[in-house]
Parts: C-alpha cells; sequence; structure tokens
C-alpha cells in the first residue's frame, strides 16, 4: 500500500477549481515533484496535505488514514515553505528543536536529536545565531532541518529553492538529494522549475489547470511527453502539425503540415487519417552542412533563420520550409568554435525515426 | 558637510525646546527642592547678605522629611500599585483588541483604528467627569451592580470616590497608548510564521505564546511604558473619581504646591517622581533592547 494516497481530490475557490479530480498515490521513500506553472493547482495540492486547506470532494490517505478531519498540527507531515517562516526571535537550536518542544520531548533527548540534525545539514557551528544572522542558503538547510527533526513520515517542500541564486540552487539540490536519501523520509516537492523537477525527483507529475497532464518518471516526462503541454513545458521542443497517412506495424508516416513525409514510432489506437502533432527535441536533430545518407532518418533541408548561444550549446533555427522553423541543438564541443553556422547559411538536418514522439492532444 | 549642517539646523529647534520646557524646569525644580519655603508660599530667598558676606540658605531638611514619615512611602507605593495595575488591565483588554484590528480586513483597520482614537476628540476633564455620573450613586450602572450584589446577599456598595473608580477612568484614559503600540507591532507580524508553527504542532495557545506574544513584546514594552508613566503621576483623575482614600502622589504634589503652598517640598516629590520613572524607564528600555536583539 502505497504511503499517500490522493483520491479524486476537488478544491474550489469561489468559481475558481483549483484542483480538479487529482488522484495519485505516493509510495514510501519516494522523492515525488508535483511539477507545473503557477496557478496550476500544485500549491493547493501542498496545502490540502499539509492540511491547511480541506478538499471540497475526495479524499487524502496518509499510512491508509484519511487526513481530513486531521489539523495541521497533529499530522505527521511538515513543510519547508517558500520564505522558510524561520522564527525570527529563536536561535538555530531552538527553531530545530521546536517540534521536538511542541511535542513534550525530555530535554537532554531532545538535545541529541537537534544536535544529530544540525551535523546532518552541517550547521553544528551555527547553533547559537538567529536566522537573520545567516545566510539565505544556510536558513534554507535549517527550514528543512527543523521539518525533518521529529521524523515525520511525509515532507512537503514548496518551492524551497526558489528564493536563491542559482549557483547556489544547483548545490542545495545536490545536498537535498542527498539529505533526503539519508534520512529516507518521502518528499513531495513542488517547483515551476522543470529543469529542478527532473534533477531532483524519483517521479513527476506535471499539472496545468488543476489536473495531472502525466506523472512518470523523469526520463519519460522529458522524453516521451504525453501530450502538447508538457512537451512545450518541460525542456525545449519543436511542435509540429501533421497528418498520419499511414500504420505499418511499428512506425507510421506523419504529413508534417508544409514540410512532407516522416517516419516516426506507432502510437497505439492512432490510425491513419489522425491529425496531432510530432513533438521533437532540439538535441536529437543532426545538423550540418550535407549529411551522409541516412535510411532510418526523417530528412530536409533548409536554412539558418537564427542562432541563440547559450555559451555550452548553440540553439540553431532552421527554416526548412516557408514559415516552418525547427529547432536544432549543437554543443560547442570544438575548441575556439562558437558557432558552426550563420544566418543564412543552407544546412541538412535529420532525425532518426525514433526520435520523436507522435502527440494527439 | 552639507548634509550633516542640516542635519545640525533641523535639531536645534525640538533642541531648544527641551532645554527650554524640560530641562531647566526641572533644574529649577531641583534646586528648589533644597531651599525653605516662603513665608506666604513660594521660596524663601536662596541667600542673603549678613554684613556684606554672602550666605547661601539651603537645606536638606525637605528631604529628611520625607524619608522619615512612613506615609510617603507609603503613597508611592500606593500610586506605583494603582499604575501597574491600570497598565496590566490595559494590556489584558488592549492585546485581543489590537489582535483583531491588526488581522482585520485593510479596508476596516484605519475606521477601527480612528474609532479607538474617538474619544481625544473630546476634553480629557469632560469624558472623566462623564464617568462621575456613570458610576454616581444614581446611575443605572450603579443601581444594576447593586442589585445584582443585594441579590447575592451583599450590602449596597458606592462605586463612585472610591479605589476602583479611580482604576476604572485611568483604564479608560490610557487604553488607546496601550492599543496603539500593540496594534502597530502586531500587524507587521509574519502570518506564515504561525502557519509553520502549527505545522510542526503548535496548537493555538502554543501559537501564541511561542510565536505571537515574545515577537510583540516590544510593542507591550511600549505600550506599557505609555501607560504606565502617565498614570504614576496622575491627579486629575483621583481628584474627581477618588475618595480621600484613593489619592495619589501626584494629588500630594499638587497640594504641596497649590494647597500648603510648600514649594520645596513639592518639588522634593516631583524630583522623586521623575527620578523613579526614569528608573523605570530605563530598566524598560533595556529588557526592550534585549528583546529586540533577538528579534
Amino acid at each position: 500500500m502505497a504511503l499517500l494516497e490522493i483520491r479524486n481530490v476537488v478544491k474550489q475557490f469561489d468559481d475558481f477549481t483549483a484542483v480538479n479530480d487529482v488522484s495519485l498515490s505516493v509510495e514510501a521513500g519516494e522523492f515525488f515533484t508535483l511539477l507545473g506553472p503557477s496557478g496550476c493547482g500544485k500549491t493547493t495540492l501542498l496545502r490540502m496535505l499539509a492540511g491547511f486547506e480541506q478538499p471540497d470532494a475526495g479524499q487524502i490517505l496518509l499510512d491508509g488514514q484519511d487526513m481530513s478531519r486531521v489539523p495541521p498540527e497533529k499530522r505527521p507531515v511538515h513543510t519547508v515553505f517558500q520564505n522558510y517562516a524561520l522564527f525570527p526571535h529563536m536561535t538555530v537550536r531552538e527553531n530545530i528543536a521546536f517540534p521536538l518542544k511542541m511535542a513534550g520531548w525530555a530535554k537532554d533527548k531532545m538535545d541529541a536529536q537537534v544536535d544529530e540534525l544540525l551535523e546532518d545539514v552541517r550547521l553544528t557551528e551555527f547553533g547559537k545565531r538567529y536566522p537573520h544572522e545567516m545566510s539565505g542558503g544556510q536558513r534554507q538547510r535549517v527550514a528543512i532541518a527543523r521539518a525533518l527533526v521529529d521524523r515525520p513520515r511525509l515532507l512537503l517542500l514548496d518551492e524551497p529553492l526558489s528564493a536563491l541564486d542559482a549557483k547556489l540552487r544547483e548545490e542545495m539540490q545536490l545536498e537535498l538529494i542527498k539529505l533526503q536519501k539519508e534520512v529516507g523520509i518521502t518528499f513531495v516537492y513542488v517547483t515551476h522549475d522543470q529543469g529542478e523537477a527532473l534533477a531532483l525527483s524519483h517521479r513527476i507529475a506535471v499539472m496545468s489547470r488543476g489536473q495531472v497532464e502525466q506523472l512518470d518518471i523523469p526520463e519519460n516526462i522529458y522524453g516521451n511527453p504525453k501530450n502538447r503541454f508538457v512537451a512545450d513545458f518541460i525542456g525545449q521542443c519543436n511542435v509540429l502539425e501533421g497528418t498520419v497517412r499511414a500504420v505499418d506495424g511499428g512506425t507510421m508516416t506523419v504529413d508534417i503540415k508544409g514540410c512532407g513525409e516522416v517516419r516516426t514510432l506507432a502510437v497505439p489506437g492512432v490510425t491513419v487519417g489522425q491529425q496531432g502533432w510530432l513533438a521533437l527535441r532540439p538535441e536529437k536533430i543532426k545538423l550540418d552542412k550535407e549529411l551522409s545518407d541516412l535510411p532510418d532518418e526523417a530528412y530536409f533541408r533548409g536554412r539558418i533563420h537564427d542562432c541563440l548561444y547559450l555559451g555550452d550549446v548553440t540553439i540553431y533555427i532552421v527554416e526548412v520550409a516557408d514559415g516552418v522553423l525547427i529547432e536544432a541543438m549543437l554543443p560547442n564541443n570544438i575548441p575556439g568554435v562558437a558557432k558552426f553556422f550563420d544566418d543564412g547559411d543552407i544546412v541538412e538536418i535529420a532525425w532518426r525515426f525514433d526520435a520523436g514522439s507522435f502527440l494527439t492532444e | 558637510m552639507k548634509n550633516r549642517l542640516g542635519k545640525w539646523l533641523l535639531s536645534w529647534p525640538p533642541l531648544l525646546y527641551l532645554v527650554l520646557f524640560f530641562l531647566i524646569p526641572t533644574a529649577i525644580m531641583f534646586v528648589a527642592a533644597f531651599r525653605f519655603p516662603g513665608d506666604y508660599g513660594g521660596l524663601a530667598p536662596m541667600y542673603y547678605y549678613e554684613e556684606g558676606k554672602l550666605i547661601w540658605d539651603l537645606t536638606l531638611e525637605n528631604f529628611t522629611r520625607l524619608v522619615e514619615e512612613p506615609i510617603y512611602f507609603e503613597l508611592f507605593a500606593k500610586s506605583a500599585w494603582y499604575a501597574a495595575l491600570t497598565t496590566l488591565i490595559c494590556l489584558v483588554m488592549a492585546y485581543p483588541l489590537s489582535w483583531l484590528i491588526a488581522r482585520s480586513a485593510k479596508k476596516y483597520r484605519d475606521l477601527l483604528l480612528l474609532l479607538v482614537i474617538l474619544p481625544f476628540w473630546s476634553n480629557f476633564l469632560i469624558r472623566i467627569y462623564a464617568w462621575m455620573i456613570i458610576l454616581g450613586p444614581q446611575s443605572a450602572f450603579t443601581r444594576a451592580v447593586n442589585w445584582v450584589w443585594t441579590g447575592m446577599g451583599g450590602e449596597p456598595v458606592q462605586l463612585l470616590f472610591t479605589p476602583f473608580a479611580v482604576i476604572v477612568g485611568m483604564v479608560y484614559v490610557h487604553l488607546p497608548f496601550m492599543v496603539l503600540p500593540l496594534y502597530a507591532n502586531l500587524e507587521k507580524h509574519d502570518l506564515s510564521l504561525l502557519s509553520a508553527a502549527q505545522d510542526l504542532g503548535a496548537n493555538a495557545w502554543q501559537r501564541f505564546w511561542r510565536i505571537t506574544w515574545p515577537l510583540s513584546l516590544p510593542g507591550v514594552f511600549a505600550g506599557s511604558a505609555l501607560v504606565f508613566i502617565p498614570a504614576l503621576g496622575m491627579f486629575a483623575i483621583p481628584d474627581i473619581l477618588g475618595g480621600t482614600d484613593s489619592i495619589m502622589i501626584g494629588n500630594l504634589i499638587k497640594q504641596q504646591i497649590l494647597d500648603t503652598r510648600d514649594w520645596p517640598f513639592g518639588a522634593v516629590l516631583s524630583i522623586m517622581l521623575t527620578a523613579g520613572v526614569l528608573a523605570i524607564a530605563m530598566l524598560g528600555a533595556l529588557i526592550a533592547r534585549k528583546g529586540v536583539k533577538r528579534g
């Protein structure tokens, strides 16, 4: 049985449906992420897990027990808030000891437990400091230690890294993964940052407009997006409109609008005549002045329309037909060369038949 | 440089004001405490010439009188007790009110604050006289109290001209001075701290006692100072609402200076009152600073 089970949960604010019939389950020990743009309902769902909001319909079960009548302070669930919400009048030690104090732990046991957590988040020397005397990253670690100190069944993290700068965020990501592995507590993580979600999670639920669009492991969320929203939201993606012309066992032929026919992997249930979109990641596309013969690949000739130099990679936007633009990404892996092509260059692009996925919605 | 000059110029008027109307009068009172009373009130000359020699005519007698007669010390203690009780009642009443105003919708807050300070629009003495009517023997309030009290088997009581009336009047007058600083503090509280505390297992009482209360201490100290200090020297309310047994140190000072016309002894009492307030204010500042350091 799953540790956390969310069954047909609905939450309405006036005439706005924040969470619309969401069902999912989270296994014990999992690092689970709710990913979506702002307003998609991920934070509302998290607040229902914490107990700050009540679902209008549906059930939330933790360890098989219905949580609906359990107030936040009685749930074995803690939250790491976006702004950390550290108590300004308490030292780091007192902050971390707070849940233990509320639970009525004995002093010596409490001290030992706080010491352990301070060590876990590498803040042993900072116990006597006040929050305002610490950096953003350190405060973040205090907030996490405070939420983990009494070993909750579930730790909820509400965009905990969004207030940190990019460099620190990466460090904290690595630390979070390590910490979660060490303590073995189930994390439910809310973010709008797809990179963060892919890097951290065991599984991701991509949400939009109150519903789960796709729930899968990161590789599949990125590699096999289920619909246009997921393809678009996660990373860079070419979405090319087309119609299915033929289905032949494991593959099918799609006529890309304005371009021509390409072969792609068949999708169960998709038949001839079906309209849809081919989702194609820029880094899966080959690009060169001239490509040697490619039996199994879609192939087009086009003109460089634009280049985006990003440092490690450059994105080339290739116009393959009137108004049809395809993005291709090449790593800048040759020393001294920042750009392989210039605007207006005639190039050839190609991709393997299994590089993209056909989406019907 | 220009900026510093500007600051100097700006700070002169208030500085001058304080020197003229606080420092110099205090100095006059301080010197008066060592002088003899004049034959018909006021002060006797500080010095005189005898055979061409300057002779200072100063004394410590006024101070020894204060120390030797325990009644004065008792009066100080009673005044401090009245002021402390007033402060405590104001705090207990103002805290929930301030909290309510701070937590109410933004558009109502200004209106509610206006209601709190509305009594200031009418004269202080008139408001105190109004209490004379409310607490008078024929008032509906007094009769209602006595009806309940005698119903429970007690003897009829008088409300006006008692310590009770003095405390009622002092609480009534000083309540806004407690509400305003408390509101200013509570309004700034970060509500996510309460969510966090609840999330981490704190019940409603623990959330108040561990989070809201300690964070509101600067407001509590500020409000208490604003109530306690004027309450300690209050004379008008005991004069109007109090009986002979409920006079405070302020009344004695007024009596010494205006009725008995013993200015030196009045000055001694004033100085002791000022010194006491100063000591309490410093103590409060010390505690408040400790609180600010943590907060």
